[in-house]
């Protein structure tokens, strides 16, 4: 749900990392704090385990500047990939306003990436949101797993499980090498923007 | 969800007459999903209220799956006390939650006593 405060000219939107367990997502966030300082004005939060994994979430607000003379200001969170940390993984997408899916490009994980989109649906479908509605970027993370010799899924193959009836913008990406991670946010960013400007003039016309 | 200037007003108001002015450093009014609705502080209180709305929406969040999980609808309390620094959530209404900075020169009763009153007006406002 986001909030658009008329007094100050302030939105704010949630965007949400989701897949499954040491896809990326941490690594995509990091990666865009790290590249993007000037946009990024408060420490990353992490709630994680001692074993260094995502236990609740990874947030950082970033700042878009003003759009259209609103201040927008983009919540990014990500949600515990492990499959035992439900619970807290649907109170990270309560008010979710668009969401990237990060999927394992290493072959041994394919089944991995399936089951998480379906708690995805799952998941969104709990706040009466819909995965075919919502603004959804998928990202084939890992791709440079092939140069250290890990079998990797073939593209089509990855669009074939997991885009064949979302249908939704998709990239290949390496989040620790930094490859398509900004053009990942840039897409979801576009495709939240433009469907809440889509919401709240069906709302004006109300 | 959209808050006009004469809404904000009368929620900064509400929060600064009866929140601010009775010593809570300060108070952030967030929504169940993290964002920032309003906040206030005393000017001599610099926070990243972006990431306390943040943690303070999902420990909420965790907070109520733990009332349930034990049989309770809610916890009609939630507190956490420091050296200095406490921090008091109160729930506004569903989808509203009040987060209170104060230290030790007020008392959580007397905060209590005032929060009754503040979430009346609130709700006045943001529930409609």
């Amino acid at each position: 749900m986001a909030f658009i405060n008329l007094k100050d000219k302030i939105l704010q939107a949630k965007i949400v990392y989701y897949g499954p367990g040491r896809c990326g997502k941490t690594t995509n966030l990091e990666y865009i704090y790290n590249k993007c300082r000037l946009q990024v004005h408060s420490e990353m939060v992490t709630v994680k385990t001692q074993g260094d994994r995502t236990l609740f979430f990874d947030f950082f607000p970033f700042d878009m500047g003003k759009i259209n003379g609103y201040e927008v200001k983009i919540q990014l969170y990500t949600v515990p990939g492990q499959v035992k940390y439900n619970s807290t993984r649907r109170l990270v997408l309560k008010g979710v306003d668009g969401v990237v899916f990060v999927a394992d490009s290493a072959a041994e994980r394919r089944d991995k990436n399936v089951i998480s989109l379906r708690n995805l649906e799952e998941n969104l479908a709990l706040y009466n949101k819909n995965i075919y509605e919502i603004p959804l970027v998928i990202q084939y993370n890992k791709r440079d797993l092939a140069k250290q010799g890990v079998e990797v899924l073939d593209v089509e193959t990855m669009e074939k499980d997991i885009n064949s009836r979302l249908k939704a913008p998709s990239f290949e990406a390496s989040a620790v090498e930094g490859g398509n991670v900004v053009l990942t946010l840039k897409k979801i960013i576009y495709e939240t923007m433009a469907s809440l400007e889509k919401e709240l003039k069906q709302e004006q016309a109300k | 969800m959209m808050l006009g200037k004469e809404q904000l007003e009368k929620i900064h108001n509400t929060l600064t007459e009866n929140l601010i002015g009775s010593g809570v450093k300060s108070v952030i009014l967030i929504d169940t999903a993290g964002n920032v609705i309003a906040s206030i502080d005393n000017a001599n209180t610099a926070l990243d209220i972006y990431s306390l709305a943040a943690l303070a929406a999902a420990n909420f969040g965790a907070m109520s799956c733990m009332a349930k999980i034990v049989g309770e609808d809610e916890f009609s309390l939630l507190f956490h006390k420091g050296e200095k620094e406490n921090i008091y959530f109160s729930k506004v209404s569903e989808d509203f939650l009040l987060v209170n900075i104060f230290d030790n020169q007020i008392s959580l009763g007397f905060l209590r006593l005032k929060m009754s009153k503040v979430i009346e007006e609130l709700v006045a406002v943001l529930v409609k």
